[in-house]
């Protein structure tokens, strides 16, 4: 099959569907002239002109706004954040307008919008820019929320939720946007709120999603290695979440470990432990354990950012402990 | 206050101030190739007027905050330049023991209150570090700095309107350098004269040549003496130009080599650097004296972030709470 980039699957997604329909526009910091910050909106301002790709000021809360605007009046926008670090200037239009409109006005208005950027740390940035809010945005009763971490994925995905008529928020990684993978020239869609198993195995689930799942793949390639059978699912989607996979998981391994980019508090680690202890309590023999990064403000230097993330090595141990197969 | 005479003193200062700041910054971009440095890295080669002429107008007491491209002003203002490049390495000497990095100095010793990496986030910060100073009854003026791209953000125009209402004794100050990232200024807007955004609020405002230390300083002193007598904001369109990209990454097809090279022309360490030799109040060994001091001091900066440690792992732990023993969730 076809090899490309994460961020050429971004780049054919939105240009596919603005090609199949007039109203679908892209708005954000460097989307147009520079092709975006990490180019992927490659060729687009080429292709649609300045009308329908359009550079804004740094104004997000502005433009996030408008763009809430013009869906409640018939378009459908793509918004890029730069990083979903600076979402947090225009979070009110996310989740007081964007994801109430509909509720609010009694069913009359839709907004069919995409926000999407990247999220969580890439390398050392410090505290302001290595931040994760998919939690955040999954609390929010109103909104789907879509980590994908494959091109693959992101393609099928980023499709579906241009074509969705609810508010979709896609989460992708400045550090993935060079990963290549197979996507098909033909065209598909994945479904918002499906999980996928990433690699199957028999003795202990590892529930995980977006960039850090690389980590609990590594994990589980090496841990094969000293017997252990790892299932590691990635979820693609924390809201709605697709806890039936997870319980079926469960219930062939008895074991669940899920890895998180984020901080530890409420995060959706927590929520899947919930979820799976109430309904598949008598499957477990093991308690329910999650990694995420460090309950701490991400940290500059090299030593602080690798005791804030997650880590193979961390991964392996803790499915050692819950498969009680410690040295 | 007085306003200063610009004497002998102040342009073998301004002189030798720029061009360390310059090749500071020279050595952080080597640096950063040679990934001792990571992360992002703003360079502010072509802005340095800017802090020169402001550093001459400020008093005692005085306060200074700023976006991300932040290494030099803290040198500027006093702080030891050793422990900023120790910062940018990530090591615990640095100003902030290694965790704020590039974006992120600060020192309250020398009233920088920071180093901010949300365009915008420091504006108000600024007129807040003034509202505090008006509280306590302190004659003192603080200096809100920040892009021609952040001044399109509502925290500006929130920050004006209340800056204005309450009479906050702050000068903001835009470090006009032509673009944000690759968004030219004339993008951003219907007009391109930034310090227009004042007049709505009636506040002073004007454009300032931002390459002139001297004209930095007239236009600083004015907006701060207006402070600091009880005559509240002033907004300053400083016009300069950013010789570096961006950051680190940046091809730079946004704009051409010539237009580098025209600004380059009015550099501000050739204008201090003229007018010491015009008035013939250098000559070239004092020069050559300079430059050998600038590149020694640079040397040193290095060596000491080269053999200071990283900080140790659980330091991530440390100056989050003032509480001691916060129970952080650990598993
Ligand atoms: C709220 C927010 N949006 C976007 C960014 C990404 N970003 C960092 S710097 C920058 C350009 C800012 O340009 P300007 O204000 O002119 O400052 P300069 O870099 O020229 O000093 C952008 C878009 C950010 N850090 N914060
Ligand atoms: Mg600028």
């Amino acid at each position: 099959m076809r090899i490309i980039q994460y961020r050429e699957a971004v780049a054919e997604a939105m240009s596919e569907e603005m090609r199949r329909d007039e109203n679908v526009y892209l708005m954000g910091e460097e989307v147009a002239e520079y092709n975006g910050a990490y180019k992927a909106s490659k060729g687009m301002l080429d292709e649609f002109g300045p009308k329908r790709v359009l550079d804004t000021p740094i104004a997000e809360l502005g433009f996030a706004g408008i763009a809430v605007g013009s869906a409640m009046n018939g378009l459908r926008p793509i918004v890029e954040f730069m990083t979903w670090n600076f979402s947090l200037v225009a979070i009110d239009q996310i989740i007081s307008n964007a994801a109430k409109m509909r509720q609010m006005s009694g069913g009359q208005f839709t907004i069919p919008i995409v926000f999407r950027g990247p999220t969580a740390s890439a390398g050392q940035l410090g505290a302001t820019h290595s931040q994760a809010f998919e939690s955040w945005y999954a609390n929010c009763p109103g909104l789907k929320v879509v980590v994908p971490s494959t091109p693959y994925d992101l393609k099928g995905l980023l499709k579906s939720a241009i074509r969705d008529d609810d508010p979709v928020l896609i989460m992708e990684s400045e550090q993935m946007y060079g990963d290549k993978g197979e996507v098909p020239e033909e065209e598909y869609l994945i479904p918002i709120g499906v999980a996928d198993i990433k690699r199957p195995g028999t003795d202990v689930t590892i529930v995980s999603f977006g960039k850090i799942i690389k980590v609990a793949l590594a994990a589980a390639e090496q841990l094969a290695e000293e017997g252990i059978s790892c299932e590691v699912i990635d979820l693609r989607t924390v809201r709605p979440i697709d806890y039936d996979t997870v319980i079926e998981s469960v219930k062939k391994t008895n074991r669940l470990v899920c890895v998180e980019e984020a901080w530890p508090l409420g995060s959706i680690s927590t929520e899947i432990a919930y979820m799976v202890q109430k309904r598949a309590f008598d499957y477990l023999d093991a308690p329910v354990r999650r990694l995420t990064t460090a309950d701490t403000p991400a940290a500059y230097a090299p030593t602080l950012m690798e005791a804030f993330l997650p880590s193979v090595d961390q991964v392996k141990s803790v499915v050692r402990e819950v498969a009680y197969q410690n040295a | 206050m007085a306003k200063k005479k610009l004497t002998k003193e102040v342009y073998l200062k301004w002189y030798e101030d720029m061009l360390f700041w310059r090749k500071f910054e020279d050595m952080t971009s080597a640096l950063y190739i040679q990934q001792k440095i990571r992360g992002f890295l703003h360079l502010y080669n072509g802005q340095e007027a800017l802090l020169a002429g402001a550093l001459l107008a400020m008093e005692p007491g005085d306060k200074m905050i700023t976006a991300y491209r932040n290494h030099v002003q803290p040198i500027g203002l006093g702080v030891d330049p050793r422990k900023i490049m120790a910062e940018l390495m990530g090591k615990v000497t640095g100003t902030s023991r290694g965790k704020g990095g590039s974006m992120h100095m600060f020192s309250k010793e020398h009233h920088f209150y920071g180093g901010h990496g949300i365009v915008g986030g420091q504006i108000p910060l600024g007129a807040g570090l003034a509202f505090a100073d008006k509280y306590e009854g302190r004659n003192n003026v603080t200096l809100t700095y920040m892009g021609d791209g952040a001044v399109r953000q509502g925290s500006l125009h929130e920050t004006f309107n209340l800056a204005m209402l309450w009479n906050l004794p702050v000068v903001f100050v835009v470090e006009n350098n032509g673009y944000a990232m690759g968004t030219s200024l004339k993008r951003t807007a219907n007009h391109e004269e930034i310090w227009k955004l004042g007049l709505g609020y009636e506040m002073p405002c004007m454009p300032v040549d931002g390459m002139d230390p001297a004209k930095v300083y007239d236009a600083m002193h004015e907006a701060m003496e207006r402070a600091r007598s009880g005559g509240g904001p002033t907004f300053l369109e400083m016009r300069t130009y950013r010789y570096k990209g961006h950051s680190m990454s940046d091809a730079q097809h946004y704009r051409t080599k010539d237009e580098v090279a025209e600004f380059q022309k009015q550099d501000p360490i050739l204008i201090a650097r003229s007018v010491l030799e015009s008035k013939k109040w250098a000559k070239e060994s004092d020069f050559e004296e300079i430059d050998a001091r600038v590149k020694a001091l640079v040397q040193e900066c290095v060596a000491f972030g080269e053999n200071s440690p990283y900080p140790e792992a659980h330091e991530l732990w440390q100056d989050i709470y003032v509480q001691e023993n916060y129970p952080f969730i650990k598993e």
